[in-house]
């Protein structure tokens, strides 16, 4: 294949990687930004989406897009709702200590996999794509979901942006991140908006899931991934930033994909890891973070 | 405070004792009647104990269910008629999460704790060469379902024997004269990063070349990545054959992602039907494999000559002639090599009744016992076809299946010999001591 077509599938495969990677970081970073709770079982949120998308579509039955949108709409809700419930009964229960809730999350990871394994099975199920476009371009051919994919996240994340900055309940989120005792003088029921952000957080992490479940499958290790490519995402771009992790998901999808392509995924794995590593080193607080004072 | 707490934990033992006996019963009634035809032999002696390590979760899953079903109806049929020796052959099953960690202590505990007279029924190749030295350690005869060429290429030992399914080796060297007349000669390969996808790596390669043909492009892929697109630009233009050979649970992506790419301007492709195991082939995305061909090592759909033998094996696993549960047809068995563990579970019967085997200190009589056995017939214990076992390498070899994608199904289009699948020994494992 010729440099140009060549460079153009890596840069599509890049962006769905960032898209998706941006919509499952972003979560993570909302909750770390404001609770500082390092949420270890966010990767599970993510793969419980996508289960959750598988059986609501084989329920629904019917066209493929009706199954998807209320997938889109319902699993996410269900998801954050379960994610609320575990910070009330567990995550407020600890204190919000940040030792303890990495532990407890870990635990969590564990009893959301073990109990998916045990209910919906160690198999890899598909959810079929709401469309089947095929994009014919001269020298390949792209899937058009794949493509609708990238514009959904791009929308997606323009709402948690517009809801942050913009609205009262924004107002009220960056607030307790900024000091949460002083938000609380101020009449914020701190730990009830500890609840919904992480339960925001779980709820985004499953909506990137029902993105890209008709893409993969839903297995109930695939929260693995995520996980991690979270965690490097976030690192770099600064614990708490939303803009940081939107940008460092765009340059670890966008490079992971290029470099895939034109040399090895191994390789994209390493790179990417060499760049947290001197991230860490040089730039601690991220790409975007503040220093703390 | 300290007595009510005592007492309560007496009264509970007492209790957990009573259901236990109460289960004890209910599984003694249960066992007591495993089909009338030998009903006093089979009640008079202990039974014999088939640790079955099963790949019930991790990436070998889809394959490790229906290795479950198969060998669970085998036995049931085997008890049926008799058991094994007079006593009641029973499974224990084992996960192994598909880790070869977990594997070997899996293969301890057998031996160890559980008091199995063997081992049985691994299928991946990385938890075969993991487990495979613990069995030889403990001389526990360790029965694989595994396909990989790891047996007869002589790393393994004495215990370890594959009598059920045929090697990659043997497959990939009967395939590529097909390939080679039928679709192109110059071939791109596509194939899992472990030593299941080196086999197909190395021996295919060495047997298209053999015969005027070339591999242009090896592309190995590591079996948890779950997008393939990266990978596809990798093809060379010139490829004329698309050889493909994947595994774990994205296969369904692999195809699907192959199919986006490529769309009707495909070259020829030819696929191990590993990349479609367990997936029905009428999902949405996979149309343009219509006209393709697969091997296949058992043909999923029943086909137009079926045998008395594989209506007889489809049946007593409970899969529908489209290669699907009778329970679920969207469930589909991973036909292509669940019928080893079926196969496998008979050789094991056959060898412990030549040698008269009565516990574990008959383990080196019935390993000679396998050893010593060379044509199988196509019969109800072997319904895949005849086949011929070799003792010094301690392999089995039989026909293989080619078919092709017609309709949404898989229609016979090939059936090599036995003798398409021979390659010169290259272990005597009957030189080795016990």
């Amino acid at each position: 294949m010729e440099l140009g077509p060549y460079l153009l599938l890596a840069s599509l495969e890049g962006a769905v990687q960032a898209a998706v990677l941006a919509l499952t970081a972003v979560g993570l970073s909302l909750v770390f930004g404001t609770m500082r709770v390092v949420n270890i079982a966010h990767g599970e949120f993510f793969m419980l989406g996508a289960v959750l998308a598988w059986w609501l579509t084989s329920q629904v039955g019917g066209d493929a897009s009706i199954g998807f949108v209320l997938a889109l709409i319902i699993v996410p809700i269900v998801t954050g709702l379960l994610a609320a419930a575990i910070d009330w009964t567990i995550l407020k229960r600890l204190d919000y200590d940040p030792e303890a809730t990495i532990v407890a999350t870990i635990g969590v990871l564990y009893i959301i996999q073990q109990v998916t394994l045990m209910t919906y099975g160690p198999d890899a199920r598909p959810v079929p794509p709401p469309f089947n476009i095929r994009i014919t371009l001269p020298w390949f051919g792209y899937s058009g979901y794949k493509l609708f994919v990238i514009g959904a996240a791009i929308v997606l994340l323009l709402g948690v942006w517009a809801t942050v900055s913009k609205t009262r309940i924004g107002l009220i989120l960056r607030a307790t991140q900024l000091d949460s005792d002083i938000a609380q003088a101020f009449g914020i029921r701190v730990k009830r908006v500890y609840s919904i952000v992480f339960g925001v957080g779980a709820g985004l992490a499953a909506m990137a899931a029902v993105l890209i479940v008709p893409i993969q499958q839903a297995h109930y290790l695939m929260g693995g991934d995520p996980l991690l490519l979270s965690f490097i995402v976030v690192i770099l771009g600064g614990l708490g930033s939303l803009r940081g992790t939107v940008v460092a998901a765009v340059l670890i999808g966008m490079s992971d994909g290029i470099i895939s392509v034109f040399f090895s995924p191994t390789l994209a794995k390493i790179l990417a890891t060499l760049l947290v590593a001197s991230v860490l080193v040089f730039r601690p607080q991220g790409l975007f973070g503040k220093r703390p004072v | 405070m300290t007595k009510k707490i005592i007492k309560s934990s007496v009264q509970d033992r007492r209790k957990v004792l009573k259901t236990l006996g109460a289960g004890a019963g209910v599984i003694a009634g249960a066992t007591a009647f495993p089909g009338l035809i030998g009903y006093n032999q089979v009640h008079s002696a202990e039974p014999i104990k088939i640790g079955f390590q099963v790949h019930r979760t991790g990436i070998g899953a889809a394959y490790g269910k229906w290795y479950g079903r198969t060998t669970a109806a085998a036995a049931k049929v085997i008890n049926a008629g008799g058991g094994i020796n007079g006593r009641r052959v029973e499974i224990i099953a084992e996960d192994d999460g598909t880790s070869p960690k977990r594997g070997a202590e899996v293969v301890e505990k057998f031996a160890n704790q559980l008091n199995c007279d063997v081992g049985f029924g691994t299928l991946f190749s990385h938890v075969v060469i993991g487990s495979a030295p613990r069995a030889g350690e403990l001389k526990l005869p360790y029965f694989v379902v595994s396909e990989g060429h790891h047996v007869a290429s002589g790393i393994l030992n004495r215990y370890t024997l594959q009598p059920g399914i045929t090697d990659v080796k043997s497959q990939v060297q009967a395939m590529a004269p097909f390939v080679a007349k039928n679709l192109g000669k110059k071939v791109t390969m596509i194939f899992p990063d472990f030593a299941f996808g080196y086999d197909h790596r190395d021996y295919f390669s060495a047997a298209i070349e053999k015969i005027g043909g070339d591999v242009i492009a090896k592309i190995a892929i590591p079996p948890r990545e779950s997008s393939f697109t990266k990978y596809f630009p990798k093809i060379p233009k010139e490829t004329e054959v698309i050889y493909h050979v994947m595994v774990g649970p994205a296969v369904l992506t692999f195809v699907k992602e192959l199919g986006e790419f490529f769309g009707s301007k495909r070259p020829e492709i030819f696929g191990f039907i590993d990349s479609l195991e367990a997936v029905d082939l009428a999902s949405p995305g996979l149309e343009f494999l219509e006209g393709t061909y697969f091997w296949e090592g058992n043909p999923r759909y029943a086909q137009s000559n079926q045998s008395e033998y594989d209506k007889f094996f489809r049946a007593s696993v409970g899969v529908d002639n489209n290669g699907a549960s009778l329970a679920d047809s969207k469930d589909v068995a991973t036909y292509a090599h669940m019928f080893g563990c079926w196969e496998t579970l008979y050789v094991i019967k056959a060898g412990m009744e030549a040698s008269g085997y009565r516990g574990p200190k008959d383990r080196a009589k019935l390993i000679e016992a396998v050893e010593a056995m060379s044509d199988m017939a196509h019969s109800r214990q072997h319904p895949q076809g005849a086949k011929r076992f070799n003792g010094k390498t301690h392999q089995v070899f039989g026909h293989q299946y080619i078919t092709k994608v017609t309709n949404q199904k898989l229609v016979l289009a090939h059936t090599t010999s036995i003798e398409d699948t021979y390659y010169p020994d290259e272990v005597d494992y009957t030189k080795q001591s016990f």
